[in-house]
């Protein structure tokens, strides 16, 4: 990881718009049944924490599982896609939720209130085996990374139209902006379901890092103005002005608009029209009834 | 009786616009509604929910957007409350 990764594993613009309207991209399946299945000793039997903002050639040196996990080209550029090269480890964590056990989470935003609107973590979760609809995966709303709310105080929403209750095969991982809203869901079937988490931090400027050969293409466009249910209502128009913003951040093209909505709200022209009638306006011929 | 609790989160502030969040209590405990247990809303529209015999004990205010925080989102802001009291069979 801390090597360049290969642009052909980079996320194309088309997947990075995904990931900006979404909060989200999924890779399915692409760890090697021989990872998944010497996965679930490794996670049994535990993962060292490391100190917040650990550099990750640290936090995971090369030989460590964990490192093999993450050094796959496709997860390699997807995180690098994301938060750039040699990122800091944040935290990790191994998620086990038994057989017929447990409660739901209630629905949350990771960490506390997150102010960065220039910056993002990226958060990959990695589930070694399928998951099914009875296995209750991970469940979270895209679209909702956005926002600014605080930890659980989302906790009284149960479900949202639009929201994505995982199912995955075997091998699948995903990454996610930290502000989305998501919560652990119940497990109603006879066996455990696993799932690694590790949140990175940027160690660079998050501007243009993917593979930008695809920039101008009309599927950027298209992802970027996905709309998923709770959002075809009346604050839909909001989230518009938001990815907006957030492409402008990522892209470096400050004048990038969806619908117009930012470019208006910077309409303020100071030009005097030659055309005023007021004569005091110093710039036009006096009209009838003034300066005579 | 007891108390059945139904928070509806609608598109708009009307009552009668479509349905995007929903959540649920049973205060009976015969039903464990939990987080991310349906991807189908119970009601199309608040109104629906009246028409089926929920009582609505509560709508949200509507609050003036802070100047300079007007693109800002966070929580959902149309919030309808509603309940049913249930018979518990003379408990």
């Amino acid at each position: 990881m801390t090597a360049q990764v290969d642009r052909k594993h980079l996320m194309t613009s088309v997947e990075m718009a995904h990931f900006v309207a979404h909060g989200a991209i999924a890779f399915e399946g692409v760890v090697p049944d021989e990872l998944n299945r010497r996965a679930i000793d490794v996670l049994d039997a535990g993962i060292d924490p490391v100190p917040y903002g650990t550099p990750l050639d640290v936090a995971f040196p090369e030989g460590t599982f964990v490192r093999e996990l993450i050094d796959l080209p496709v997860v390699a550029g997807a995180i690098q896609s994301l938060v750039g090269p040699s990122p800091n480890i944040d935290h990790h964590a191994v998620h086990v939720r038994p057989p017929r056990g447990g409660e739901a989470q209630n629905m949350h935003g990771d960490a506390i209130l997150d102010t960065r609107r220039d910056a993002f973590d990226a958060q990959l979760m990695y589930y070694p085996r399928e998951v099914t609809l009875e296995q209750g995966g991970t469940l979270s709303v895209p679209g909702t990374h956005l926002r600014r709310i605080n930890q659980t105080g989302i906790g009284r929403y149960q479900n949202l139209a639009g929201q994505t209750r995982l199912t995955c095969p075997a091998g699948t991982v995903v990454l996610l902006h930290h502000g989305i809203w998501h919560g652990g869901r119940r497990n109603d079937s006879d066996v455990p379901r696993y799932m690694f988490k590790i949140r990175f931090n940027p160690a660079v400027r998050q501007l243009r890092l993917w593979n930008t050969d695809d920039i101008d293409s009309d599927g950027v466009r298209r992802e970027l103005t996905q709309q998923f249910g709770w959002t075809n209502a009346n604050e839909g128009r909001l989230e518009l002005v938001n990815r907006a913003k957030l492409w402008r951040t990522l892209t470096g093209d400050e004048n990038f608009d969806i619908d117009y909505y930012l470019t208006r709200e910077t309409l303020r022209p100071q030009f005097i029209a030659p055309g005023a009638t007021d004569v005091r306006l110093g710039s036009s011929l006096a009209a009838d009834g003034w300066g005579r | 009786m007891r108390q059945q609790v139904m928070v509806l989160y609608l598109g708009t502030s009307a009552l009668d616009s479509a349905v995007i969040g929903w959540t649920r209590y049973d205060g009976t405990g015969r039903s464990r509604p939990t987080m991310g247990d349906s991807d189908e809303p119970p009601y199309a529209t608040g109104l629906d929910a009246l028409l089926d015999g929920w009582r609505l004990l509560q709508m949200s205010q509507l609050l003036s957007h802070a100047e300079g925080h007007e693109y800002d989102t966070a929580y959902l802001p149309y919030e309808f409350l509603f309940e049913k009291l249930v018979d518990f069979g003379g408990a």
